[in-house]
């Protein structure tokens, strides 16, 4: 028997101050969380939600024409404003894009998550994960400026399309309506090409910690039921990823929805929601407008989430 | 006929040599059980039958037709996985009939085919629940259905009973057993319980290395183990060294004895007789362990519950028949 130790089955209390707390709060485990739940949930409650409310009364709210003052009766104007010609060729020209960002960033994403989910191990599984996040620790305007000497005329990739003796691919490419244009960074093409790059890393990550938690068993049972390797991916990888992809697309599909600075950098010059966004309510001062602008990638969110869950995204969550 | 051939089959992991050149042949229509202690070969062995693994080496036929390099969804062989393996966004029905739906069997039929495969296995009216919903020992029975529901030529069970308690699986081995004499299913079973590779099983192959150590029925396993890695894995017999069997009058070779076959106190005429000293008791129920030092070397005798047992450090006198003194080759 130790003495130094001195041998009671239940210990003295050891007087400090924080062996007090710590009795304290064990005895009422609710006052711990509250103390470490209360500060972000008053910060979500009242300046993020809070904002977003007074957002949203903004958008009932109309601009006099003439005075350029804000004309506080609840109005439904500003809403039909967006339906304008040009208004509305904004969301479905932001929108599209959004919808092609997002499906082509899972096309690309999926593979390179399953490499990393079944196969990377040790270094490599490092080497994915650096590979994956690296570009989001450098600044994403430098990013995107990159990307503009890449793209642009007499950038990289015209220069070795020509050693290549491939520019009349380039040259047709551009040559078509409306994905078409100059160069690639003033096209739409530049701008999607962009988008896929910048986002992909947010639609990678879900996908590959959906894949992790699917047993490898799965896949060898779907296999053992008869399955072509078609078919395992049909009936029992997709679906179980598919929660995975939704997670990538809230995130490709969202901040595509938001984005302003892109499209301004490398592409044509037509607006995207969030150009709209921004000249609303800076230089034009129309504040209502530009918050019926900020609402539909809201509502197309919502509605984005309602039908995966109908369509059973969320099933094997 | 043969519904499984190993001829010299390896499976090697780099230097590991998971199937060393191992020879089987499991005949049609038998329970055959692989048993060995964990990293023994035997689950490979069951996954180089699936399809899941290819041999680096040798030969493998399945009812008399080629298996190596056909992959898993073209065998007629399916699997009840250790864990079950169940698709968990899959309800109970569509996971009976997947086997049916990818072959491309009609809805109806299908629905039919999975519904009688679910009564089979005693959970009629079960189909429209999740995995999640299910206790351990019904979702082996839906993995058990949903393997059975394809008519396979050949079933193959991965120690499907080892996540059950004693309870359950006494009764599932019950009926497995049945199930398989019923169906006529030619079923391979992995597992590392000796007592449920003997209570179950046609024939037994006791796997050690990678290799099989004695393939047999289950009573010439367990009575006449061939090497001492059997006489120790099935049955817990007692080894003893070739200089003690010498002086029993035998061959200078290793024996088992069977804990059971050794009776405390002197037996009748013509019994083989040792005195030792008794180390440590306890009491099974039934009947009571005793480890007995003779000499040195220690033995173990299960003795009736309802005989007396001399104190621990009291002097004991055990006997035996010669006839249960199993001498077995020199090797290992």
């Amino acid at each position: 028997m130790s003495a130094i130790v001195e041998q009671r089955s239940i210990l003295p209390d050891r007087g400090s101050l924080t062996s007090r707390v710590s009795d304290f709060l064990w005895k009422h485990p609710y006052v711990l969380l509250t103390i470490l739940l209360a500060p972000p949930l008053l910060w979500l409650g009242i300046i993020y939600l809070g904002s977003l409310f007074a957002l949203l009364l903004q958008s009932f709210f109309s601009i006099d024409d003439y005075s350029g003052l804000i004309n506080y009766e609840f109005t439904l104007a500003t809403y039909r404003q967006l339906l304008n010609e040009a208004n509305f060729d904004i969301i479905v020209r932001t929108v599209s894009m959004a919808a092609i960002v997002t499906l082509v960033s899972a096309v690309i994403a999926f593979p390179i998550a399953y490499y990393a989910a079944r196969y990377a191990r040790g270094k490599w599984k490092v080497f994915f994960y650096l590979g994956v996040m690296l570009p989001l620790w450098s600044s994403y305007l430098v990013k995107i400026y990159a990307w503009k000497l890449i793209l642009a005329k007499e950038g990289i990739l015209t220069w070795l399309l020509t050693k290549l003796n491939l520019l009349w691919l380039l040259d047709a490419w551009l040559s078509l309506p409306v994905i078409g244009g100059n160069s690639l960074s003033v096209s739409y093409t530049g701008t999607f090409i962009v988008f896929v790059y910048v986002w992909m890393p947010f639609m990678i990550l879900p996908i590959q910690a959906a894949l992790e938690r699917v047993p490898t068993n799965l896949i060898e049972a779907s296999s053992d039921l008869g399955a072509t390797p078609q078919q395992t991916f049909r009936h029992v990888l997709f679906p179980l990823a598919l929660p995975g992809i939704v997670a990538g697309s809230i995130f490709t599909f969202s901040l595509t929805l938001g984005d302003y600075i892109i499209p301004q950098i490398i592409g044509s010059s037509r607006l995207f929601i969030g150009q709209a966004v921004y000249a609303q309510q800076g230089t034009a001062g129309n504040i209502p407008l530009a918050a019926a602008f900020t609402v539909v990638p809201i509502v197309i969110m919502g509605l984005y989430l309602w039908g995966a869950r109908r369509m059973g995204a969320f099933d094997a969550l | 006929m043969t519904a499984v051939l190993f001829e010299n089959v390896s499976r090697h992991f780099g230097a590991v040599r998971a199937v060393d050149a191992v020879d089987l042949a499991i005949a049609e229509g038998e329970f055959f059980a692989m048993l060995g202690p964990s990293g023994s070969g035997k689950t490979t062995c069951l996954r180089l039958m699936a399809g899941f693994e290819q041999p680096t080496g040798g030969h493998i036929e399945i009812f008399g037709e080629t298996a190596e390099g056909v992959p898993p969804y073209r065998r007629s062989v399916n699997t009840v996985f250790q864990d079950y393996a169940l698709f968990p966004h899959l309800s109970i029905l569509d996971n009976v009939a997947y086997g049916l739906m990818v072959k491309g069997v009609g809805r109806e039929e299908r629905r039919k085919a999975a519904e009688d495969a679910l009564a089979m296995v005693k959970l009629p009216g079960y189909g429209t629940r999740r995995p999640g919903q299910l206790s351990g020992g019904q979702r082996q029975r839906v993995a058990l259905a949903r393997a059975l529901v394809n008519k396979p030529k050949v079933l193959l069970l991965d120690e499907p009973l080892g996540a059950l308690d004693l309870k359950l699986r006494e009764q599932m081995q019950e009926e497995l057993k049945s199930l398989q004499k019923t169906l006529g299913i030619t079923f391979v079973f992995v597992t590392h319980d000796q007592g449920e590779a003997l209570s179950m099983a046609d024939r037994i192959a006791v796997f050690n290395d990678g290799k099989i150590q004695q393939l047999g029925t289950p009573e010439e396993v367990y009575k006449q183990p061939r090497t001492r890695f059997v006489a120790d894995f099935v049955g817990s017999s007692n080894v003893l060294p070739p200089e003690f069997v010498k002086q029993l009058g035998a061959a200078n070779q290793y024996a088992s004895l069977r804990p059971e076959a050794i009776t405390l106190g002197r037996g009748g005429d013509g019994k083989l007789v040792l005195n030792g000293t008794v180390l440590s008791r306890s009491f099974l129920g039934a009947a009571n362990r005793v480890l007995v030092s003779v000499n040195g070397t220690k033995i173990n005798v299960m003795s009736p519950a309802t005989a007396s047992i001399p104190a621990e450090g009291n002097p004991v006198t055990l006997s035996f028949d010669r006839a249960d003194l199993h001498l077995m080759d020199q090797a290992s």
